[in-house]
């Protein structure tokens, strides 16, 4: 797959802070990109330059074959952008303002008109065209934010928490329409959501103070949790007094950990040696000393801790908390 | 062109949306009526002319202009919709210019409005209606100064009330650079030839002339240059604040 969106080290300086440190990564047809990154990471700047917003300090990006630098009007044009917090000009009516948008894009007459109402149909904004947008709420103004970035139906999309401060139903409606559109188009979006990024992204990118520090597809980020491979089992206590020490001697068992024990049932937490499969040999064990195990589980390792582990680290190094 | 185009078409609608529109034009032709029959003695002086319509209008945008202008640029900062239009494919001077141009066709709107005037004094006597068109033709052409002075001074701040006043005292002092006693006061602070410079840079010495029914060609230029230097200050400056 080629890529459509190539960023290549861009560097932003805010006078002597360095807001984006030699940012890098390919995004191809297909892809969504989850984007994140605790607040203050670098996240709108680095999108801000590859729409062409705020010029880099140093680096480039080429979006669609065009270069951000040399050709910013077609790289423009092949983009379809929601900034932070979806602006839009609060006296005009979604209606106005979406073919405000298209003639900008050079649309006219029939085909504006069939492309207002194919971007209004798609974030359902029928009922609420011709308010103005001021009045409506949070989760419509998000959508004829959507809208506008989708009118000219572009090749790339790139959304600023495009979910941020909509209730659970409205965020999984935003989810399902990017999820639509996912497979013609490169899209990369910035979360701070883990949850968001598991639903919907092929790939994760994660940055602190400016750099990246983590890319990979959701589940190789999520194994890089301390908690990937461990073993979670549920047992009756008075069965399985000797629980710990069984365990323990088993060869690739690294730790036996008690997480808490309720109502006469264990929890325990097997940590294998790094690599080790333990699953089996802890369930045949299991079935020798007849524990009666309630429920064994193989953990894949949660992308949140991992983004923790990681962002704290980076973030600390980097002497800079937001 | 299009670009230039659209930019107006949204600007120029987006002031009638609002009720400010009505409200500018309304005290508009108000403050021009007062001036006129009242201060300028319309009546009293028994000529049919335009003279005492005109003779106020550097004064009476000293004040309305700045109302206009203020919002071009801070409210497009302060709604964060400046992130929305940069990153359109727009270029940058479609943008000035279309904020611009809405913004001066607009005070040509409310400047037409004042017609019944001149029908006045059609039926009251009979004008030199020559001397009256070159008035409108200079009113026009000091409001376009004005609002790209204002124009340049909101993408200075996204506060409107800072960019009013900035509008306004800016453009007193391009009203003042001529008059005798001001440029006698800065004569000792400032070298001679740039207390010249500042004096033909004055509203009022350049647009006297017009009301009195000289359409000079230098004027008109001067204004278009004056339009052209601050337009462009005006993308300097959005360039370098858009972000702040
Ligand atoms: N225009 C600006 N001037 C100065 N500093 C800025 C500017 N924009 C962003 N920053 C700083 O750059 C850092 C990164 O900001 P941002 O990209 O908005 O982070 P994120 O979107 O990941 O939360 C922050 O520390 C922020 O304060
Ligand atoms: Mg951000």
């Amino acid at each position: 797959m080629a890529a459509m969106i190539e960023i290549k080290s861009l560097r932003k300086e805010f006078g002597s802070f360095v807001a984006v440190d030699g940012v890098s990564f390919n995004v191809a047809r297909g892809e969504v990109l989850g984007f994140l990154g605790p607040n203050g990471a670098g996240k709108s700047t680095t999108m801000k330059m590859i729409t062409g917003f705020l010029a880099p300090t140093s680096g480039t990006a080429v979006v669609c074959g065009h270069d951000i630098l040399r050709d910013p009007m077609k790289v423009k044009a092949a983009i379809g952008y929601l900034p932070e917090g979806a602006p839009a000009y609060p006296e005009m009516t979604p209606w106005s303002f979406l073919n405000f948008i298209g003639q900008i894009r050079g649309f006219r007459g029939a085909d504006l008109r069939r492309r207002v109402d194919e971007a209004v149909q798609k974030t359902s904004l029928d009922s609420h065209l011709y308010v103005p947008i001021e009045s409506l709420s949070k989760g419509y103004k998000r959508r004829v934010g959507l809208a506008q970035a989708i009118i000219h139906n572009p090749e790339v999309l790139i959304m600023d928490e495009p979910t941020d401060g909509l209730d659970p139903n409205q965020k999984h409606e935003v989810r399902k329409l990017i999820g639509e559109m996912a497979k013609d188009k490169a899209i990369i979006l910035s979360t701070h959501i883990l949850e968001e990024v598991e639903a919907i992204c092929t790939r994760a990118v994660i940055i602190a103070a400016g750099k990246v520090i983590a890319d990979g597809t959701p589940a190789q980020l999520a194994a890089r949790s301390d908690r990937h491979n461990n073993i979670t089992l549920r047992v009756q206590s008075r069965t399985a007094g000797n629980f710990k020490d069984h365990v323990s001697s088993v060869s690739g068992v690294s730790e036996v950990l008690m997480v808490r024990e309720h109502d006469g049932v264990a929890t325990w937490r097997i940590v294998p040696k790094s690599g080790a499969a333990l699953i089996t040999q802890v369930g045949a064990l299991a079935r020798q000393n007849n524990w009666e195990v309630l429920e064994i589980r193989l953990e894949q390792g949660r992308l949140d801790e991992v983004f923790r582990d990681l962002t704290a680290d980076a973030t600390a190094k980097a002497g800079r908390e937001n | 062109m299009g670009h230039t185009l659209t930019i107006v078409k949204r600007e120029l609608a987006s002031y009638f949306i609002t009720p400010v529109a009505y409200v500018f034009i309304v005290i508009f032709l108000f403050l021009t009526g007062i001036f006129t029959f009242y201060l300028g003695s319309f009546f009293e002086r028994g000529m049919a002319d335009l003279t005492p319509f005109f003779v106020f209008h550097p004064w009476l945008y000293l004040f309305l202009i700045p109302a206009i202008s203020m919002r071009l640029w801070s409210e497009e900062r302060k709604q964060g919709t400046i992130e929305l239009l940069m990153t359109l494919p727009i270029p940058m001077y479609a943008m000035v210019l279309g904020k611009f141009l809405a913004a001066w066709l607009f005070t040509a709107i409310a400047l037409a409005l004042t017609f019944p005037l001149w029908i006045t004094v059609n039926y009251l006597g009979t004008p030199d209606n020559g001397v009256i068109l070159a008035g409108y033709i200079g009113s026009f052409m000091l409001a376009g100064a004005y609002l790209a002075i204002g124009a340049f001074i909101s993408s200075i701040s996204k506060n409107q009330v800072i960019s009013f006043v900035g509008s306004v005292v800016v453009c007193l002092l391009f009203i003042l650079a001529g008059f005798p006693v001001v440029l006698e006061f800065v004569s000792g602070l400032a070298p001679q030839w740039l207390i010249n410079t500042i004096s033909q840079f004055s509203f009022l010495t350049n647009f006297e002339s017009l009301t009195k029914g000289i359409i000079d060609g230098r004027f008109i230029v001067y204004v278009l240059s004056m339009i052209g230097c601050f337009l462009f200050a005006n993308a300097v400056m959005v360039e370098m604040k858009k972000a702040d």
